[in-house]
């Protein structure tokens, strides 16, 4: 079990351990997890590869260790070893060697840097295996075991301690009511009670601040009686990149306590596609209970009022565009029409993409690869395909309803000197309120 | 007892008992193992996620038009071998013959000459997977023992049958007796290793598909 990783590879550790612990730990919170459907996929590969081709880190860079499967082998075979039906006789022939901490640490590159979980190589599968999810349960086993990569580490533990991700001089608060001056919109924070619940994203506030005024402004010509709140301003669950399962089952706490203490029928995850994942179809499982709201993306808040007819749009000015369809909101996440409704009721000259929606290609900066600094040259690798897909659809704009997609496009775009800037869906139709 | 009785009886009692027995505890196995509960509120009915879960079991026989490109080959090449056996175990006069004595009925037969000749592509077919798995980078990294050793004993039934039939190298007998052997370890097998997929294929779609339609997603 040698993946053709580069020897350099220097895996990143937290929590002091004795380094043979670590595979032992990570086995064991993999086995506590463990169910039925786990098994099941673990059980059913029948090694055909096919998981490969759907893959954008296979498909740039042609390197068998990035199939998708093959980055959960170590608990795959952790699996027949100790716990699968038939585990005593493959201890006892030696059909499956143990895990070692050193394969472990190897193997971080391929379930941190190399996959960003979105979920197309579970589309492909002939077996019908969630790749995916495979590769998020061995994300919480790696956690555990102290080998996460250290910048998904330590965002996931600043949000669970103080409930920001992200390190600031100034207070989020104070930019947040900054940005609503400079864009003149009232920026609603801590009403004591409220229908919807807004949650707004760090990379918005910091990058896009347009972004957030544009969520404020569609709110106030809806009408809706909507609020921040200070104490569960952040949409993002760093600790879902991370494999921190209480970690995030924590920060979704913060959210579901202000929904309950303001009211809200709903919580509005803002342009923010793991955020969507984590809260609309991790969160409940996590707390325990149904939520006692409903989680909506902004895209889908938007056609349900376009549906309703308290939504009207004016024509958009301007070129051509295509969408990017983010993977977490699209293809894990099941919101299929609401961004190509607003698009429509926008009278767009929209270009499609050769894969769409469901079987879009990943900006590559999922799964918190935007974040992991070694992983730069790898993810601008893998999203070259997806920037030829986009050069060939001759759109002039490209649009997008997640702004970690957006910023990973914009960070390729300066990289490769690419001619197109990523815009949001939001707001453009925030601009063209009738 | 010579080979042929041995193959037919004793040994071929042991690898259906085994055979029995592995299956259930390996579905057991897996079935005893706790199932989490799905609180989060589905998009669709019941209904249509149980629909889209059906419509999987299906569906994912053929990759989606996105991947056909890449895998189209790759899986066409595999189902054509698949194919090539099934007709072979279903539609030749003595295996006819074989089932019939367990089920009490049988069916119509295809000529000798053309399972024959489905037999030879059938291997041709099987050295063409073996080839692609030795060749493939991605294959050749995924592939272990149970890979190699699933290809070796299906394709020993088929040459097996096939020697047999040609009465080639040794008495009738000896080559069926060896054919029915190979079967016998088929069966042995058959529980620990891939060959599974043949139980998990349908309930593993199933389950991804009703996944994927409760959260309204492509499946």
């Amino acid at each position: 079990m040698n993946p053709s990783a580069p020897a350099a590879f220097k895996a990143d550790h937290q929590t002091q351990m004795p380094p043979e612990a670590r595979a032992q730990r990570a086995l064991s919170s993999f086995a506590r997890e463990f169910g039925a459907l786990t098994a099941l996929r673990m059980e059913s590969c029948i090694h055909c590869g096919m998981c490969a081709d759907a893959c954008h880190f296979y498909i740039a860079t042609e390197d068998p260790k990035y199939t998708p499967i093959w980055k959960v082998e170590p608990f795959k075979q952790a699996y027949k070893r100790e716990s699968g039906p038939f585990a005593p006789l493959y201890r006892l022939f030696g059909l499956k060697k143990e895990v070692t901490t050193a394969e472990l640490e190897q193997w971080q590159e391929l379930l941190f840097d190399s996959c960003n979980l979105c979920g197309r190589c579970s589309l492909i599968c002939p077996m019908g295996i969630d790749v995916a999810t495979l590769i998020e349960q061995a994300r919480h086993a790696m956690f555990d075991a102290g080998l996460a990569p250290t910048e998904l580490h330590d965002a996931a533990r600043r949000q669970e301690l103080f409930g920001e991700p992200w390190e600031s001089k100034e207070p989020y608060l104070k930019k947040l009511a900054e940005l609503g001056r400079a864009h003149q919109v009232a920026i609603p924070v801590d009403l004591p009670q409220a229908d919807v619940l807004l949650l707004v994203s760090g990379v918005e506030i910091d990058r896009y601040p347009a972004q957030v005024a544009a969520l404020a402004k569609v709110m106030a010509h809806l009408g809706v009686k909507a609020t921040f709140r200070s104490d569960a301003l952040f949409a993002e669950n760093m600790a879902y990149f991370t494999g921190a399962r209480d970690w995030q089952r924590n920060i979704s706490e913060y959210v579901i306590r202000e929904a309950v203490k303001v009211g809200a029928k709903t919580v509005i995850v803002p342009e923010c596609g793991h955020a969507y994942t984590a809260l609309r179809w991790e969160a409940a499982e996590l707390h325990g209970a149904k939520l006692p709201f409903a989680v909506q993306h902004i895209t889908e808040f938007l056609a349900d009022a376009l549906k309703a007819g308290t939504l009207r749009l004016r024509k958009a000015e301007g070129g051509s565009v295509t969408f990017h369809d983010p993977c977490q909101l699209v293809r894990r996440g099941g919101v299929m029409d609401a961004p190509r409704a607003l698009m429509k009721a926008l009278d767009l000259d929209l270009r499609e993409l050769k894969n769409k929606q469901g079987f879009s290609y990943c900006c590559a900066g999922g799964g918190g690869v935007l974040m992991i600094e070694r992983a730069k040259e790898l993810r601008y690798r893998a999203v070259a395909p997806k920037l030829h897909e986009i050069d060939a659809t001759g759109a002039q704009q490209l649009l997008t309803s997640c702004s970690g997609c957006r910023a990973s496009f914009e960070d390729a775009a300066d990289h490769f000197h690419w001619n197109k800037k990523p815009a949001s869906l939001l707001e453009l139709v925030a601009n063209h309120l009738a | 007892m010579d080979l042929l009785s041995f193959a037919r009886g004793p040994a071929l009692q042991f690898a259906l008992v085994v055979f029995f027995i592995g299956v259930a505890w390996r579905i057991v196995g897996i079935t005893l193992l706790r199932t989490g509960r799905l609180l989060s509120e589905p998009r669709t009915s019941l209904g249509k996620a149980l629909f889209g879960g059906f419509v999987t079991m299906g569906s994912r026989s053929w990759p989606h038009p996105e991947f056909v490109g890449r895998t189209g080959a790759g899986e066409a090449l595999g189902y054509s071998y698949h194919i090539g056996l099934f007709i072979v175990v279903l539609a030749f006069g003595p295996h006819i013959q074989t089932w019939a004595g367990f089920l009490g009925f049988d069916w119509p037969a295809l000529p000798s000459g053309v399972i024959t000749i489905i037999s030879v592509i059938t291997f041709a077919l099987l050295l063409a997977v073996l080839f692609r798995r030795l060749t493939h980078r991605v294959l050749r990294l995924l592939s272990n023992f149970d890979d190699y050793f699933s290809w070796f004993i299906t394709t020993l039934v088929i040459v097996t049958g096939l020697l047999a039939t040609a009465h080639f190298g040794a008495r009738y007998e000896t080559l069926l007796g060896l054919h029915v052997l190979s079967f016998d370890v088929l069966l042995l097998w058959f529980p620990f290793g891939k060959l599974m997929h043949a139980f998990y294929i349908m309930p593993s779609r199933a389950i991804n598909g009703y996944l994927l339609a409760r959260k309204g997603a492509p499946s």
